[in-house]
């Protein structure tokens, strides 16, 4: 089966050992994590993991069921890019002796539509969000130009193009499921 | 009440109504012991030789009784040791609780004596794990732990306490947990999976079904024979699956899997549709995926959503308790009839009859003594009533085939994992789940030896379990594959045994030593004379084979007679 990028999407209990509980079925089927993301959601007390791993599509479904099983987790789902609005976020330490000494940043800057975080005496912090290419191919040309002292870059956050989280549609089914008395 | 938190997990328990508790002492659970001290007229609690044993006591005890087991252990090896038993309940969906001892809170992480991450170690192997700090979250975490041990698809779930939450006070009041909103383990019943099931059987001209552990653990053992009874479905099972259908069923048609029957596992291959009932295709009941019942299409009752489409691929899933979905089904069946069909597969068993299983159980009287016919002889000598024990190997294999069965969640085996020294532990849990029955035990001389300290166990509970040793000196399902598929080299499995006999003796276990057929009969009629423990060593064939056989990795196709 054709291989390529999944966004998957985790709600947890905001409990220790969670990202230890996804992480092990991937560890188990030797998938590699590519990006991986994890903050509070927009349900008060509900975690939400944003994973990226290459593998194919039999795989991934595996995957997040195995990930739903567990007890903690509320939902795990899985979306391929045309499904999703997402991003990553890059930090870019350049010398700033380096920058005045060449020039040229400014056309940088305004080509990547990045912005200046931090000027200090002996650094500048450049920030860039985008898609991963546009990261990387700023860091590319820094690289080639001035040199990057540091460059660090975030997990992917997403966002599905439906209307609200699907999270919360599930969590009312389960208070209708409970209040029946199933 | 204002209580220690040892005390509080005492009430926890019997809160859960827990009646027996599998265990063993150390340092790091002696505040838990020792209020166990002023509750011991209120469980039944059995000191194991060996952590280990605790947990397979408890899964034998959990697998008759159908509620969780209980096991209680100390921290670092003494947790380390119930791994073996966490991972083999995790996959037989066996419910235990575990509840281990550890560290004090402020000791956590300081490598301190005996402190290991066991919350760590038995996440992937347990269905949930959870970490008592606070004598204040006993009441939920035992509750929760009951829960979840024994709903939907049952498991092994972890308690590990701190030593400090064991002695601090705590205001107690026993919870009851029966929501976890993260965790829903009976869903509604989908009715229109349901009548596309019902729908395909009805037009089905060749229905085959597998049981599985499913129905046992479900109780759905008169849902099943009333929805195989109205469409006229022949039925094999899964290892698990054995005692959810009595052996002499018309519709029975035995056992599937590597070394299953020949006339179900050929018919997995020619059936139009295959309905798996609370099975979960394992590789061992499947052999090579590509060559497994691929002209059929496949209706899957299955209570855990990640095991639909996990291992085969199904044309409708039918999600839920098999218990509730069967008789859902089953109001949409048509009476039918597939006398032809059914005859069918007469040939093979004939074939299987004539090859494999007339030699196993009619030798020619100057042969040494066959495993099958020691299993099929003290099956009959119970009636077909015995609760059958057995630890891992061949003799688990003569076992299972040669055993018969009228009662339901008779059989105690470990499946998916294999666990050799499985045996004794799992036959003492068994026995006391089940004092008034007769529980056998069928062992070999490797799998005996791993576990064989339990026999201490036996004596100090005088628990009633009758042994049966099938010695060939041998390891040997492995000498087996040796012979069949590694040129007869015979690495590491000829075995220099003691007397084992001479063993039980020292435990002042009643004992005979069977070298000759004629002296079994005698030797059975012996141990089964009264309900105590029981060691009866039957000196077997050096190399005997099980068979039929579909060698690893080979399909249901390429059956070894």
């Amino acid at each position: 089966m054709e291989k390529k990028l999944y966004t998957v999407t985790v709600f947890s209990e905001n409990i220790p050992g969670l990202l230890n509980q996804i992480t092990i079925v991937f560890t188990r089927r030797q998938i590699n994590i590519e990006t991986l993301s994890v903050s509070p959601s927009a349900i008060k007390g509900i975690h939400k993991f944003t994973i990226t791993a290459y593998t194919d599509e039999d795989t991934i479904k595996n995957v997040v069921k195995q990930i739903d099983k567990r007890i903690d987790i509320l939902k795990a789902y899985y979306n391929t890019d045309e499904e999703l609005i997402y991003q990553e976020i890059a930090l870019y330490k350049i010398d700033t002796s380096k920058v005045l000494a060449m020039g040229g940043i400014e056309t940088i800057i305004r080509k990547y539509d990045a912005r200046v975080l931090e000027v200090l005496e002996n650094c500048i912090v450049l920030e860039k969000t985008g898609l991963y290419e546009e990261t990387q191919n700023m860091f590319d040309e820094l690289q080639q130009s001035i040199g990057v002292l540091q460059f660090i870059r975030s997990g992917r956050v997403a966002i599905t193009k439906g209307k609200k989280e699907r999270l919360s549609d599930m969590l009312k089914k389960v208070q209708e499921f409970r209040s029946k008395g199933v | 009440m204002n209580i220690s938190g040892s005390k509080a997990l005492m009430e926890a328990l019997l809160n859960e109504g827990v009646d027996t508790i599998f265990g063993y002492p150390g340092g790091s659970i002696i505040p838990v012991f020792d209020a166990l001290y002023d509750y011991m007229d209120k469980f039944h609690y059995v000191l194991t030789r060996h952590e280990q044993g605790a947990t397979h006591a408890a899964q034998g005890y959990a697998r008759i009784k159908g509620k969780p087991g209980v096991c209680i252990v100390t921290s670092g090896p003494g947790a380390t040791n119930t791994i073996t038993g966490i991972a083999d309940a995790m996959l037989d969906s066996t419910p235990l609780v575990v509840i281990t001892g550890q560290v004090n809170d402020t000791m956590l992480g300081t490598d301190a004596f005996q402190e290991t991450d066991l919350i760590g170690i038995t996440l992937p192997i347990s269905k949930w794990s959870y970490q008592i700090r606070d004598p204040k979250e006993i009441a939920f975490a035992v509750a929760k732990a009951f829960y979840i041990a024994g709903s939907g698809r049952p498991g092994p779930v972890v308690l590990d306490i701190t030593k400090n939450a064991q002695s601090e006070s705590v205001d107690f009041k026993p919870e009851k947990c029966d929501f976890i909103r993260s965790y829903l383990p009976n869903v509604a019943i989908d009715n229109d999976s349901v009548d596309n099931a019902a729908a395909l059987i009805n037009n089905a001209k060749k229905p085959f079904a597998i049981v599985g552990h499913g129905v046992t653990i479900g109780e759905a053992e008169t849902e099943l024979r009333e929805f195989l009874d109205k469409a006229d479905i022949p039925a094999a099972w899964t290892i698990m699956g054995e005692s959810a259908m009595p052996t002499d069923y018309r519709l029975n048609k035995g056992m599937v899997g590597m070394h299953g029957n020949i006339a179900p596992n050929t018919k997995t291959n020619e059936c139009d549709v295959l309905i798996a009932i609370g099975m979960r295709f394992a590789d061992r009941v499947t052999g090579n995926l590509h060559n497994y019942a691929r002209q059929a299409k496949v209706i899957h009752l299955e209570i855990d959503p990640a095991e639909i489409n996990k291992n085969v691929k199904s044309e409708i899933a039918v999600l839920g308790d098999v218990k509730l979905t069967l008789p859902a089904i089953t109001a949409k069946l048509q009476k039918q009839e597939h006398k032809e069909w059914i005859d069918s597969f007469a040939p093979c068993e004939q074939k299987e009859m004539n090859r494999v299983i007339s030699k196993e159980l009619y030798p020619d009287g100057d042969e040494a003594l066959k495993m099958g016919e020691v299993v099929r002889k003290i099956s009959e000598a119970t009636g077909g009533n015995a609760i059958l024990v057995t630890d891992v190997g061949q003799n688990q294999m003569a076992a299972l085939r040669y055993f018969q069965f009228k009662q339901k969640r008779s059989v105690v085996t470990s499946g998916g994992a294999g666990t050799m020294g499985f045996g004794i532990p799992a036959a003492i849990g068994a026995k006391i789940a089940a004092p008034d029955r007769t529980v056998c035990l069928f062992c070999g001389d490797g799998g005996f030896q791993m576990t064989m300290q339990e026999l201490g166990t036996i004596i100090q509970e005088n628990t009633g379990v009758k042994m049966i040793l099938l010695n060939n000196n041998y390891l040997g399902m492995v000498r087996q594959q040796q012979e069949l598929f590694f040129n007869k080299r015979y690495s590491s499995t000829p075995m220099l045994n003691p007397d084992f006999c001479a063993v039980a003796k020292a435990y002042n276990i009643a004992t005979s030593h069977v070298t000759k057929r004629e002296e079994l009969s005698g030797a059975i009629k012996d141990m089964l004379k009264d309900d105590k423990p029981y060691l009866l060593v039957v000196e077997i064939e050096e190399n005997g084979l099980v068979l039929p056989m579909v060698p690893p990795g080979k399909g249901n196709d390429d059956i070894i007679v």
